[in-house]
């Protein structure tokens, strides 16, 4: 009798003993840092120094401090951009590359290889390509009688230099799967529409668009949210600059964390980040779950 | 007749753009890696080098520790695989197959991690390790990656996917649930978990972040950090130096991709898919 409760007990307790090692992780080093970081955020703190609780003081030194402001404004800057053109040439790809050929899966091949090709790597290449006097991409420029760029050492072109980078890394991904949502969709609705003598642009809008609408939503967030958390292509090419105009939130949280020992002040602009992002996480599983609804 | 011909000329045109497009920054990169540095800094380039150096990679090779930083990459991505699996094989079992109370919410909780990026939570945690004693440590750089939620999605979801009757008939036979695990359900989710390990190793052999954050010396850096410190040897940027030592970081992944190109781009797509 004795042992049979004690079976049970064990087989009751056996789904927690089965996920605690999982737990302990998640626990350690994503929620409790989590809290940690909001804690910290009510301090001022230089790491070796007492640590001094100051309210909200962080909260209003940042949002008083004009370099903040830039610095979101940088922020917004690279997401919307980013985000909107590797969307905008994904879908086309997407549509050129959708059939099963050989030679698209092919080309499906090379344009994924460079998003599991470390930032480091990709950082170096774009830094050389884009260097002012010896680079290819001002050869390139010159070829065609355009002037010279000073792509990374200019304010106006330096994001945007950034952006490049991330959407060509970032494109063959986001391809791959708006390609495997258009093979989803059921052949009879493009068959339907052949025999409506639909044509090629009207069914792509009528058809195509309606049912990877899901899919582009995603997409559209998990770009975001990727876009937010950029850094080793700003660490590696720009530092932030020139004159601030690529340092975004995940850098200025860096520099003040790690250059300026800032914990509290560091902290606060983590908060903000965490909003974006929790803002954003709480959108995608709405559409998540959504989405394993309806298959 | 003429449109035909017209449409292939233009896909033709289309591909070979789409390869320029992602094929020249490798290409690039590998002709700089062979080239002298009088031929680095000439204007136009060159698209060939007559006399490849391979000096170049020599010269990488001594400028950093390239052994010790290759020892660590390894050291750390294979341990990083293996606790995964250690963790994520029984969380996944239990999440898809066993009942108990607050399963959905725990779920969840595993779930919202994945949105978590180390790029947020660094500092927090940097600060833990050096309470504890752990920076410049092996364990700093594994233990915050040695779970992973998206690993337990992932698995969760094959492992609900074996038949309910072959279940039923290995408990008619007295088989043990450990025995159950190991001769059904691992066998049937064996694609999944080298899916699995493929993009956990090739997560940790790339990431740059990490180990520039949590390490202060080269005893246990990794080499994506290693090669970013060639861009300082012999002050200033010395291209041919740096993209020698580029080729040889992304060699091992480039092999493991033209091996198992499937697997790599179901797993990195994954989420998307479903």
């Amino acid at each position: 009798m004795a042992n049979i409760t004690k079976r049970k007990v064990g087989s009751r307790l056996k789904p927690y003993a089965l996920i605690t090692p999982a737990m302990i992780i998640f626990i350690l080093f994503f929620i409790y840092p989590i809290v940690y970081m909001v804690y910290l955020s009510f301090f001022k703190w230089n790491m070796i120094g007492d640590m001094k609780f100051i309210g909200l003081n962080n909260y209003t030194s940042m949002f008083a401090n004009s370099e903040f402001w830039v610095v979101m404004k940088n922020t917004f800057f690279f997401m919307i951009l980013s985000v909107g053109l590797v969307i905008l040439f994904s879908m086309l790809m997407a549509v050129y590359l959708h059939k099963n050929t050989k030679i698209n899966n092919l080309l499906q091949s090379v344009i994924f290889a460079p998003y599991i090709i470390s930032f480091v790597s990709i950082s170096f290449i774009f830094l050389w390509m884009f260097e002012p006097d010896y680079g290819l991409f001002n050869y390139f420029l010159e070829r065609i009688g355009i002037s010279s760029v000073r792509w990374l050492q200019n304010t106006n072109t330096a994001m945007i230099s950034l952006v490049m980078v991330s959407v060509w890394k970032g494109v063959g991904y986001n391809t791959l799967i708006i390609i495997s949502a258009i093979q989803k969709i059921p052949s009879y609705l493009f068959e339907a529409a052949e025999l409506d003598r639909s044509n090629k642009a009207k069914t792509f809008f009528k058809i195509t668009i309606p049912m990877i609408s899901p899919t582009m939503f995603f997409l559209v967030l998990v770009n975001l949210i990727t876009s937010l958390k950029t850094f080793e292509t700003i660490q590696l090419m720009t530092l932030g600059g020139p004159a601030n105009s690529t340092k975004t939130l995940v850098y200025y949280l860096y520099e003040y964390g790690f250059s300026f020992y800032k914990i509290g002040y560091a902290s606060a602009v983590g908060v903000v980040l965490m909003v974006l992002i929790g803002v954003l996480t709480v959108i995608y599983f709405k559409v998540l779950s959504k989405k394993v609804y309806y298959h | 007749m003429i449109k035909p011909i017209m449409k292939k000329t233009i896909k033709l045109l289309i591909n070979m753009l789409i390869i320029v497009i992602f094929f020249v920054p490798f290409y690039w990169m590998i002709l700089t890696a062979f080239k002298t540095l009088e031929e680095t800094v000439q204007f136009p380039p060159s698209f060939w080098v007559s006399h490849p150096q391979w000096e170049n990679f020599l010269v990488a090779l001594k400028a950093i520790p390239f052994m010790k930083f290759t020892i660590n990459s390894v050291v750390v991505s294979i341990s990083v695989m293996l606790l995964q699996f250690l963790t994520v094989i029984p969380a996944a079992y239990a999440f898809a197959r066993l009942k108990f109370k607050g399963k959905s919410l725990l779920f969840g909780t595993v779930l919202s991690t994945m949105m978590v990026p180390s790029q947020l939570v660094f500092l927090p945690i940097y600060l833990m390790f050096s309470k504890w004693g752990l920076i410049n440590n092996y364990l700093s750089l594994i233990l915050p990656f040695a779970t992973s939620a998206f690993g337990i999605f992932m698995l969760r979801q094959s492992f609900m996917q074996v038949p309910e009757e072959i279940l039923e008939a290995a408990k008619l036979d007295k088989a043990s649930e450990f025995k159950t695990l190991t001769r059904i359900m691992l066998p049937a989710a064996k694609p999944t978990l080298v899916m699995l390990g493929l993009f956990s190793w090739i997560s940790t052999w790339n990431d740059y972040f990490w180990p520039l954050v949590i390490t202060t010396n080269d005893a246990v850096r990794t080499l994506p950090i290693g090669i970013s410190s060639l861009r300082m040897v012999e002050s200033g940027v010395t291209y041919h130096i740096v993209m020698a030592g580029n080729v040889l970081l992304i060699i091992p992944i480039i092999i493991v991709f033209l091996i198992a190109q499937k697997q790599i781009i179901r797993a990195f797509t994954y989420t998307g898919e479903k």
